[in-house]
């Protein structure tokens, strides 16, 4: 029995453009075996939604550093809802700081890794929270 | 080599002997290679006496929230003794979109301050002597319509355009590279530096309209080498432009400057600038025949260092900063400015944008620094190391006109975006694996750190402001001479011409950043990110 890789859609929502930490995470899942696709810089909640059913993605990241992740991930998770994919892995990365992480997770985003996580606590997060069947 | 000793290579690929002699530096053509001070090729710096005739300008990152807000914090900058100011705008600003905008949303008076129309940009420099402080604005998309305001402002306090200083980051090129507030197809983007670069030359010549960003190429995981490499890329891309506007290189190219980083090695960043400051001397005299010493000399701001500072036991970032500014000093450069020790994750809080500020201070006013011209000068590593880096850098500029097509086509392609990421990739695995070392973050760390920092509150009150504000500004505006601006800038771009008479119209005018966006967006499109990693 072979499992299908499990597929990651990175993502960078809205006007801020550091996307050093996006371009790393994408590298470093690749490296780790994950499919991984890159939505490039200042795209929409809708545009990101889309691209992740086109890929029919498992995992959602989105990589914030303007301090405007409780507002972006109010309005993907709403989004995600109403297109019914509320069985999709959400993941925050980026410049979040700790006091929010509990406020991230109460919206329904499972994993928040802020600048300076470990590609391989990234990797292990993903693989046990998403079942892969072949 | 002694199997006991550690072999050490620095980021640039240059492996570093234990011990240096004269025998490492025997080739190097002292007069030729080194010169003195203020003179060809300006290895030692680009004036004579350098910082014992004057001190490098100190020039702190600072703007947010309201126009009002920033205003204020210019103030408390100018009163501590800061002799330059560098503007941080909102990113919808940055990217040319109103604050009423949907897409602005949560983003207003965010990273710096929102500015809609000239009344904001009219208020965020209230009592401002600009004639006498050298104003940089942080805009690089939107730099033409943004000077055109602050040209605009300088004609209302009664400054003549021939008379104002000050820069405009403005370089489009590396935002597709790192930074990213970019909006139109790499083309047209540089064809608007090109009329930024015309306008000044002919109108305002003390102005700087164009500040090359290494910094940003290094902050996205550039290498030394590629972060000059890529920026005199890109300079000599402007230089280019300027040309093609007939304009003689002596009367422009001189006011092109550099933004480049400072974190990294101590050696190898000093010799970095040591090396990038000959080089281009070479590079404009040789390729474009400069004729006057102005425009060979590469002036710089050598700063920043935010790619370097932690979040991790961040008081550590003090020290790492006083380390910076030294090597910035040893390095020659004109201005200098720091990160500060929190901006690893906020916007700076008035206490620790104050400790930057001293930390510079510290080093003019009790360090001896500024006594004696370069003093590393000579030092077998120093000059060996100088050398070195700078073949790479030639190497690397080559690499970039015959192997990828010129840095147009390597930006537009996504070629030299994908080779900084995997740079990236390879430094933050170093950092993991512990091949780098970084204190309080794979060495000395301390378990279970508790963080009590001051965050930046961001207030969603200043979004309101300033709608409230451009909604006044709109109604008590002249729609007619609002339109009929607009509708000249439209032909202007038609046309071809430089566009810059036209924004200015459009600015006294009143009309709207987003409103001259739209009409320059719907004749040159907007640019599609080629994703290549």
């Amino acid at each position: 029995m072979t499992f299908k890789p499990i597929r990651v859609l990175i993502a960078k929502p809205g006007l801020d453009g550091h996307d050093r930490g996006a371009k790393v995470v994408t590298l470093a899942l690749r490296d780790a075996g994950f499919e991984v696709v890159y939505t490039g810089l200042h795209r929409t909640i809708d545009e990101i939604v889309e691209v992740a059913v086109q890929e029919d993605v498992d995992v959602i990241g989105l990589s914030v550093l303007s301090g405007a992740h409780i507002q972006i991930a109010e309005k993907l998770i709403g989004k995600m809802k109403q297109e019914k994919l509320g069985d999709k892995l959400i993941l925050f990365g980026g410049n979040i700081p700790a006091d929010d992480i509990s406020a991230l997770n109460s919206l329904g985003v499972r994993g928040v890794f802020p600048t300076g996580s470990r590609f391989d606590e990234i990797a292990d997060f993903i693989r046990s929270n998403v079942v892969a069947y072949g | 080599m002694s199997d006991q000793i550690k072999q050490i290579t620095l980021e640039s690929g240059i492996e570093v002997k234990p011990v240096y002699g004269p025998e490492d530096i025997e080739g190097i053509d002292r007069a030729d290679q080194l010169g003195r001070p203020g003179e060809f090729p300006f290895t030692r710096g680009i004036h004579p006496y350098m910082y014992r005739a004057r001190p490098f300008t100190m020039r702190q990152y600072a703007g947010f929230g309201t126009p009002g807000a920033s205003n204020e914090r210019f103030k408390f900058l100018i009163e501590n003794g800061q002799t330059a100011l560098n503007v941080a705008f909102d990113l919808p600003t940055q990217m040319g979109l109103d604050s009423a905008d949907p897409r602005a949303e949560g983003e207003v008076g965010r990273v710096g301050m929102a500015v809609d129309t000239l009344a904001d940009i009219e208020m965020a420099f209230d009592g401002i002597p600009i004639d006498q402080i050298s104003v940089s604005l942080t805009v690089n998309a939107v730099a033409a319509p943004i000077m055109a305001m602050y040209f605009v402002v300088a004609e209302k306090h009664g400054v003549p355009l021939s008379k104002v200083r000050g820069t405009a980051q403005n370089d489009i090129l590396k935002e597709y590279i790192g930074r990213g507030a970019w909006v139109f197809p790499v083309e047209p983007a540089v064809k608007l530096i090109g009329d930024t670069i015309e306008f000044c030359a002919r109108v305002a010549p003390r102005y700087y309209p164009v500040s090359v960003c290494g910094y940003h190429i290094r902050e996205s995981g550039a290498n030394p080498i590629q972060e000059i490499a890529f920026a005199f890329s890109i300079a000599k891309e402007y230089v280019r432009q300027g040309l093609a506007r007939k304009l003689a290189v002596d009367d422009f190219a001189g006011q092109i400057s550099f933004n480049f980083d400072i974190f990294g090695n101590f050696f190898e960043q000093i010799c970095k600038f040591r090396a990038a400051r000959r080089l281009w001397a070479k590079i404009m005299r040789d390729e474009f025949c400069a004729g006057e010493p102005r425009t060979m000399q590469m002036k710089m701001i050598a700063g920043g260092g935010g790619g370097g500072l932690t979040i991790e036991q961040p008081e550590n970032n003090i020290v790492r900063g006083a380390y910076y500014a030294l090597m910035s000093a040893l390095s020659g450069t004109q201005t200098m400015a720091l990160c500060s020790y929190d901006e690893a994750f906020t916007i700076p809080t008035e206490k620790a944008a104050l400790i930057s500020l001293r930390t510079m201070q510290i080093l003019i006013e009790e360090m001896g620094v500024c006594d004696t011209v370069d003093p590393l000068a000579g030092s077998y590593y120093v000059e060996w190391l100088t050398d070195e880096i700078e073949n790479r850098i030639i190497t690397e500029i080559k690499r970039v006109d015959n192997e990828w097509g010129g840095i147009v086509n390597a930006v537009s392609e996504g070629i030299i975006q994908a080779e900084v990421a995997r740079q990236a990739f390879q430094y933050e695995k170093g950092l993991q694996e512990g091949s780098i070392h970084k204190v309080g973050v794979n060495i000395y760390r301390t378990e279970e750190e508790v963080r009590e920092v001051e965050m930046h509150p961001y207030n969603p009150d200043d979004a309101e402001e300033s709608i409230r504000r451009t909604e006044q500004v709109k109604s008590a505006r002249d729609p007619g001479a609002v339109e009929a601006a607009l509708s000249k800038l439209h032909q202007t771009v038609v046309r071809g011409d430089n566009t810059m008479p036209a924004l200015m119209e459009a600015v006294r005018a009143y009309a709207t950043l987003g409103e001259m966006m739209d009409v320059l967006k719907a004749d040159y499109g907007e640019f599609r990110e080629p994703v290549r990693l």
